[in-house]
């Protein structure tokens, strides 16, 4: 009965006297081998999950990465191209023939711009770079944004040429309006201001800006050579429609968000009805629009050139849905925010440029950029309406006898710009929501 | 001696309509009204001058004169004595049939996409991830054209399926067939007493519907639990197979066959609708994917846990805790990618297939040259397709809305 008392009190034979070293955990708890156990093969669905991944992936990459990696760089056409393929790795080697787009790099990027301009589109892009870093990164100097206010009238005097005069005059008229609104609200109020800064302008660029411009021009003849719209193409032409539209399309998307969000019957109507006839009908329809209607909406005998309808319509097609995205931001401010501006005695103006607005587009950046890109990739529907995007000339090179019948080789070139363009920006979305984040998740 | 001075007079001074904000914004409103009518105005005074110079009159009487075209895919009876009418009728199907596909396939794809993208498994959720970035960033026309030239230029021809030792087989037991001509599946013939299947088939959902309503409101009042997902399952399939043999299988199959120079038989799929259908699937599956996954990771774990501790077992938490919320917030996105899917249909252009907008905005418009009407009514239908399924949106918004007491 008292079996268990054999061992004297103070030191009972079953305890231990000194601790044990710590001991290594087990192999397949530590490193690699637990990462792998962790994440590839934690049960047996997982295990076959992987195992089927693996195939998959060694199946496209066993398919892909000859084909791409010893793919021929240079020959003038498809044929000489296989003659190559036969030379180099015998008869029927499936390699890519990446020729084609050495071969045709100048039409697939600037389309038909004359080629001893090309430093005009590529001066225009380095400036477009410069211009938009300071918006991009606000890091960098403030004194850079001067640059990026001048700069639509400096890109399109660069890329379309012509007298220096035609955009300095209707640059003027952004002046003009500017300095009528900061003088003349001592002399005739803030309203009579506002008013006066939107109409004096536009009686400038009606009346003025023409014959100044003519007139300057005569004195001093500065300017470029002239290149008509029909000649851009490419991802030149991608390029100035997408950044253009979505340039455009950001303020008139704010302000349809705001006409939506109003309380005036007539302004919230018409915004609601700009916005849901635009987003139901798709885009190409609307492009048919401008290019086979748009001249029966306009006075007789007017005639202005495609890209701009196109780029006309595109900034008012985006503008909607960028619209929808900013009313979702302002729906999920609280209302304790309005109801603070209002008791701070901010009128509507002051309250949305300084409380509303700033933190609705917080919210609404995803959303927006994710807009942006939508509009991007949708600019290759121009190729419907007869305009040469990258496209378009994929059409144009296999319809002639060197290239006839070269599909892949351009499709992966194109998909790869258009993935490189949209990946950047969905990525630099990520990085502002994160620069952005106030809250303390 | 009154103590009292006069009520004020009530004045009324022009300016006040600029500085009083009780009538700033009628004054607001009136010049925006003046504004956008006298727009209209303008624009519609131009379109009768141009269409009057033109020797044009708004005129819909072209939909019922002879189209005079042929279309290649056609849901219901047409040929090329129909009117346009007709035409954009055959156009109008084709479009829903690829809407309606393309929704399906994308859902499908969508969800499992969405759902391995979470998955623990690092390698499945990088492949995912390869796959939503790269279809999400690449425009929605070069992946109808890249699937369009896929079926059409590495597909085998159809005499790679004939002579002793054929390059190419049938798929699926001498069932399918994909040629660069487009894919042969079998066609259903329906025989003597089908439509007594189908109303068995029928009548078996309602008994189906029936049951789960009992079920419901048995397992409120009681607490019992019937196993409503196999009842569910025998009631669909048991009914229909026995009537199936029963009425001594009245649905027999036509399969596709080689004869001549092409496959004969069957139910031919033109490349230009599987190129369209499966790259908006594509396309739009990585757009669901990506509400699907918002859809999970926005229920908060605190959720699983509590359900947990209930005493729920993991698929009960899944179906009644986990699922309804995240629905709440997955189906609106979800269907307005239905909506963009149905809108991208369009882009049939560039495959040359024969939807709305190639029949009554293309070939009727050239035809007829009446591009206002025809370009018009084409907006219209698309409008009307697309406030139909926005206005669903809203309903099932309202449904599921958390009732606020």
């Amino acid at each position: 009965m008292n079996d268990t008392q054999t061992g004297t009190v103070e030191n009972p034979a079953y305890v231990r006297a000194e601790m044990i070293p710590e001991q290594a955990p087990p192999a397949t708890q530590v490193g690699v081998i637990k990462w792998l156990r962790e994440n590839l093969f934690s049960s047996w669905a997982n295990t076959l999950l992987t195992i089927v991944s693996v195939y998959v992936v060694y199946w496209i990459i066993g398919h892909i990465f000859g084909w791409t990696f010893f793919g021929i760089w240079d020959a003038g056409s498809l044929s000489e191209c296989r003659a190559i393929r036969d030379e180099r790795y015998g008869e029927g080697a499936s390699v890519a023939c990446w020729a084609v787009i050495a071969d045709r790099w100048d039409q697939l990027m600037f389309g038909f711009y004359p080629s001893e301009l090309y430093w005009r589109p590529v001066l225009a892009m380095v400036l477009f770079l410069v211009a938009i870093a300071p918006v991009l990164y606000d890091n960098l100097p403030r004194k850079m944004l001067f640059f990026t206010v001048v700069s639509p009238f400096l890109l399109v005097w660069i890329l379309w040429g012509g007298s220096i005069w035609g955009p300095v005059c209707v640059a003027l008229g952004f002046v003009l309006g500017w300095a009528v609104l900061s003088y003349g609200t001592a002399l005739i109020g803030r309203l009579g201001a506002t008013i006066a800064a939107i109409l004096v302008p536009i009686l400038y660029w009606l009346f003025a800006a023409g014959p100044i411009s003519a007139a300057l021009g005569s004195v001093a003849p500065i300017g470029l050579e002239a290149i008509s719209s029909d000649e851009f193409g490419g991802f030149l032409l991608a390029l100035v429609i997408g950044i253009s539209s979505i340039v455009l399309s950001l303020p008139l998307g704010i302000a349809l968000a705001l006409g939506r969000q109003s309380d005036l019957f007539i302004i919230n109507k018409s915004s609601v009805m700009f916005i849901e006839v635009i987003r139901g009908v798709p885009l190409i329809v609307w492009l048919f629009t401008a290019s086979l209607l748009l001249n029966y909406f306009l006075p007789p005998g007017t005639n202005f050139d495609l890209m701009l309808r196109v780029i006309i319509m595109v900034t008012l097609f985006a503008a909607a849905y960028i619209a929808e995205v900013i009313r979702g931001g302002l729906a999920a401010l609280p209302a304790g925010q309005y109801e603070g501006a209002d008791s701070l005695g901010l009128d509507y103006w002051q309250s949305m440029r300084l409380i509303v607005l700033p933190q609705a587009l917080k919210i609404s950046i995803p959303g927006i950029v994710s807009t942006f890109i939508g509009i991007f990739k949708d600019t290759t529907l121009v190729v419907f309406i007869g305009l040469l995007d990258p496209i378009g000339f994929t059409n144009a090179i296999r319809a002639s006898t060197d290239w006839n019948g070269i599909y892949w080789e351009l499709f992966i070139f194109i998909g790869l710009c258009f993935f490189v363009a949209c990946f950047s920006m969905s990525q630099y979305s990520q990085y502002l929501e994160r620069k952005l984040r106030t809250d303390n998740r | 001696m009154s103590t009292i001075s006069d009520p004020p007079v009530p004045s009324f001074r022009l300016s006040q309509l600029i500085y009083d904000t009780r009538y700033r914004s009628l004054t607001i409103q009136v010049v925006a009204f003046i504004l956008i009518m006298s727009g209209l105005v303008w624009l519609a005074n131009n379109t009768v001058q141009n269409l009057a110079a033109l020797g044009k009159d708004f005129d819909l009487s072209f939909l019922s004169s002879r189209a005079g075209y042929d279309i290649n895919q056609r849901l219901v009876e047409y040929s090329n004595d129909s009117s346009h009418g007709r035409a954009a009728f055959v156009g109008i199907l084709n479009t829903l049939l690829v809407a309606f596909v393309g929704c399906i396939l994308a859902t499908i794809i969508g969800v499992a996409v969405g759902v391995l993208r979470l998955s623990n498994n690092w390698l499945v959720a990088r492949i995912m991830g390869v796959y939503v970035e790269m279809f999400r960033n690449i425009p929605t026309l070069l992946w109808i054209l890249i699937v369009f030239a896929i079926m059409t230029e590495a597909m085998p021809a159809p005499n790679a399926f004939r002579g002793d030792t054929p390059t190419a087989s049938m798929l699926l037991g001498d069932s399918v067939a994909i040629t660069n001509r487009g894919v042969y599946i079998p066609a259903p013939i329906w025989g003597e007493g089908s439509l007594m299947l189908i109303a068995v088939f029928v009548a078996s959902l309602v008994g189906i519907f029936a049951f789960r309503r009992y079920a419901g409101k048995r397992q409120e009042a009681t607490g019992d639990i019937l196993p409503v997902f196999w009842i569910s399952l025998g009631l669909f399939v048991l009914p229909s197979l026995l009537a199936y043999f029963i009425l001594g299988r009245p649905v027999t199959l036509d399969y596709p066959e080689l004869r001549g120079f092409n496959f004969q038989g069957g139910t031919h799929l033109r490349n230009s609708f599987i190129g369209l259908t499966l790259a908006l699937a594509l396309y739009t599956s990585a757009f669901i994917a990506e509400n699907v996954r918002a859809g999970i990771l926005a229920i908060s774990k605190g959720q699983t846990e509590a359900a947990f501790a209930l005493g729920l077992r993991p698929n009960r938490t899944m179906n009644l805790v986990i699922l309804p919320q995240a629905l709440r917030v997955i189906i609106p996105p979800l269907i307005s990618q239905y909506l963009n899917l149905t809108k991208n249909s369009s882009l049939a252009i560039a495959v040359g297939y024969m939807d709305v907008r190639s029949t009554l905005g293309g070939i009727t418009i050239n035809q007829t040259g009446r591009e206002l009407e025809g370009m018009l009514l084409l907006g219209l239908f698309y409008l009307v397709t697309s406030l139909v399924i926005s206005s669903s949106i809203n309903l099932y918004n309202k449904s599921v809305s958390l009732k606020e007491r």
